[in-house]
């Protein structure tokens, strides 16, 4: 990249590239913006003109905001929790030498490939149905009576399934990390009289903060929009309406363009909030 | 304390034996270093010795207990690695107290011994930093310090200079030997540096493929090297070898003859040869002589300067008192 051509004939080639992707984001987002601000109810009478901010307050001033905005944080912090706790073990259990490593390798990362939809239907017919689920038999088995999952612990079904499909994303980035750190670090703690725990904890842990951080960061935006989990499971039902199902709602249940862009901006807005918290937090272990 | 003694020691990884019965006996506040080439097995008896890896019979006793299956951390040793391991979030401060805090040592006196081996080794402005943001040398002297203030019964040294450039080496050699008589500690350093092993060592233990070939003090292998791979091994530049007639007339298979060993002229000696290449280092000289009949090449020292170039007709007698015999089977023969 270094003469006068070879930089403009880089431009020119990512050209392309750049536009679309710009076109991509700005277009719907231009779109979105312009809808919040007009009544438009396609069914009642289509477009009809400019409110003000109108819908901004009436998103807000909902009985079901607050209920969605904090139930998208829940999950959202259960999970990372979860996803983390469990792959750094997992993680360190796949780093030991073992038989068959390869295969235990690729079986876990397998949830990974399995599409959003299709998980969340196994989960809730083959595991969570309360009268043919695994779940309930196992239940049965001990003599218990089968919980109804869905319905009873609407918001635990839902971390329990999301959790599973991004544990292998997870596991699969720190065991990287874990794979880079240098063993003769480990060997030393070892002789300076560190017990296995303490070597986890003074040496490990600290290693693995940088790859957490991303885990966390990559985790939060795709977790912020968890939609297709719910819409199979709970569709919205028993508390596990997130901001981003409420939106979905507002536009194709209710019919209402105008008010579901309102809450998308908003959507926008919180996800920048949250991404912001979690560079403070977190940023500083990216420097260096 | 720091007495160690190695009984029938073995180790194999699968069927691969890397070390075959091995006899030591380090004495206390000696500096032993082991020294051969790359794949020798020194730093696996390096690290069998640290307890990082099980034996796979005999046994090692410290201070005249049986340390065989002691954890690393039971065993009052410390290691200083070639790679230094230094814990890279942690300030200096943190890793030098790091064994004393696992110790569960109280914090006065670890940040008296932090103090005192910081100044020891130069460290003191240097305390609150990464070890990312220190040279190869200083994070050398930080491994040392966090290895001193454990005050162990040894110290373990594997390859501790290897990552550093040519001046730094020296300077650490140095600092390492002012160290040991300073503290009078035991201590096992490995290299394949035969300068460092000669330099530093009061005993010389020198290994190939996993077997010792021979124990002794640095002149000791220099003078009277038992066998051929000693010969070859120990000295620099190496000794030449020479085989067929001309050992045969000395009533020997083999028969060695230092460079040093060596005396040049341009008009007659008993050996002739042509002048290949001459490294002149000021102080001495290095010359490279092809076509003696003998063997390929020929090293010459000479100590000074001598005018020859490339392709010169050059005379090569050996002082007959320094001619080291071999036999058949490459042991020495007196």
């Amino acid at each position: 990249m270094a003469t006068k051509a070879s930089r403009s004939a880089a431009r020119l080639m990512m050209a392309p590239a750049v536009i679309l992707l710009l076109g991509w984001m700005l277009v719907p987002l231009t779109m979105t913006v312009w809808f919040s601000f007009r009544t438009y109810l396609p069914l009642r009478g289509g477009d009809q003109g400019w409110t003000g901010f109108d819908n901004y307050v009436r998103f807000v001033t909902s009985s079901s905001f607050w209920p969605a905005v904090t139930t998208t944080l829940i999950i959202l912090g259960s999970v990372l929790v979860i996803t983390i706790v469990l792959g750094v073990l997992l993680a360190i259990l796949l780093d030991q030498p073992m038989w068959g490593q390869g295969v235990v390798r690729i079986l876990v990362i397998a949830p990974f490939f399995v599409m959003p939809t299709v998980s969340a239907l196994v989960w809730k017919n083959i595991f969570m149905d309360p009268t043919n689920g695994l779940f309930s038999h196992l239940w049965r088995l001990f003599g218990a009576e089968p919980v109804s999952w869905l319905s009873d612990a609407a918001i635990p079904s839902i971390v329990m399934i999301v959790s599973w499909q991004w544990l292998p994303f997870a596991t699969l980035i720190l065991l990287t990390a874990i794979q880079s750190l240098d063993s003769e670090q480990l060997e030393a703690a070892e002789m300076d009289g560190a017990s296995p725990l303490s070597r986890f904890a003074y040496i490990t842990l600290p290693h693995l903060g940088r790859a957490i951080t991303i885990v966390v960061l990559i985790q939060t935006i795709f977790l912020l929009a968890i939609f297709a989990e719910i819409f199979v499971t709970t569709g919205g039902a028993f508390g596990t309406r997130t901001l981003s199902y409420l939106i979905f709602q507002r536009v194709l249940e209710s019919q209402n363009i105008g008010l579901g862009s309102a809450g998308g901006v908003y959507a926008i807005i919180l996800a920048n909030i949250v991404a912001l918290f979690l560079m403070r937090i977190v940023g500083k272990n990216l420097d260096n | 304390m720091g007495q160690i003694s190695l009984n029938q020691v073995t180790k194999s990884f699968g069927d691969v034996q890397v070390i075959p019965p091995l006899d030591l006996d380090i004495n206390e506040g000696e500096f032993v270093v082991f020294v051969g080439p790359s794949g020798c097995g020194k730093s696996t008896l390096l690290r069998l010795i640290a307890g990082l890896e099980d034996t796979t019979s005999g046994n090692i006793a410290i201070d005249d207990k049986d340390a065989t299956a002691l954890p690393p951390a039971k065993r009052g040793l410390a290691m200083v690695f070639q790679s230094y391991a230094l814990y890279p979030h942690m300030s200096v401060r943190k890793n030098i107290a790091f064994p004393m805090k696992m110790a569960g040592i109280d914090e006065a006196s670890q940040k008296a011994k932090i103090e005192a081996a910081a100044s020891a080794l130069n460290l003191t402005d240097y305390l609150d930093r990464k070890p990312g943001q220190l040279s190869g040398g200083q994070r050398q002297r930080v491994a040392i310090g966090r290895a001193i203030v454990r005050e162990p019964a040894a110290f373990l040294f594997d390859e501790p200079l290897s990552n550093l450039d040519a001046a730094l080496r020296v300077g650490m050699r140095l600092e390492i030997m002012e160290l040991h008589e300073k503290l009078k500690t035991t201590m096992i350093y490995v290299t394949h540096d035969q300068v460092e092993a000669m330099t530093m060592a009061d005993k010389i233990v020198v290994l190939q493929a996993g077997v010792i070939e021979q124990v002794g003090s640095p002149l000791e292998l220099y003078h009277k090297p038992r066998n051929r791979f000693v010969a070859g091994f120990i000295g620099s530049p190496k000794m030449n070898l020479i085989d067929g007639p001309e050992a045969q007339k000395h009533g020997a298979a083999t028969i060695g003859v230092r460079p040093e060993h060596l005396s040049v002229s341009k008009t007659e000696g008993l050996w002739e040869g042509t002048v290949g290449v001459a490294e002149h280092l000021g102080s001495d000289t290095f010359i490279h002589v092809h076509n003696t009949g003998l063997v390929d090449m020929m090293t010459v020292r000479i100590t000074g300067d001598i005018e020859v170039r490339h392709g010169d007709k050059i005379y090569l007698t050996p002082d007959s008192t320094q001619i080291h015999k071999f036999d058949a089977q490459g042991l020495r023969q007196e």
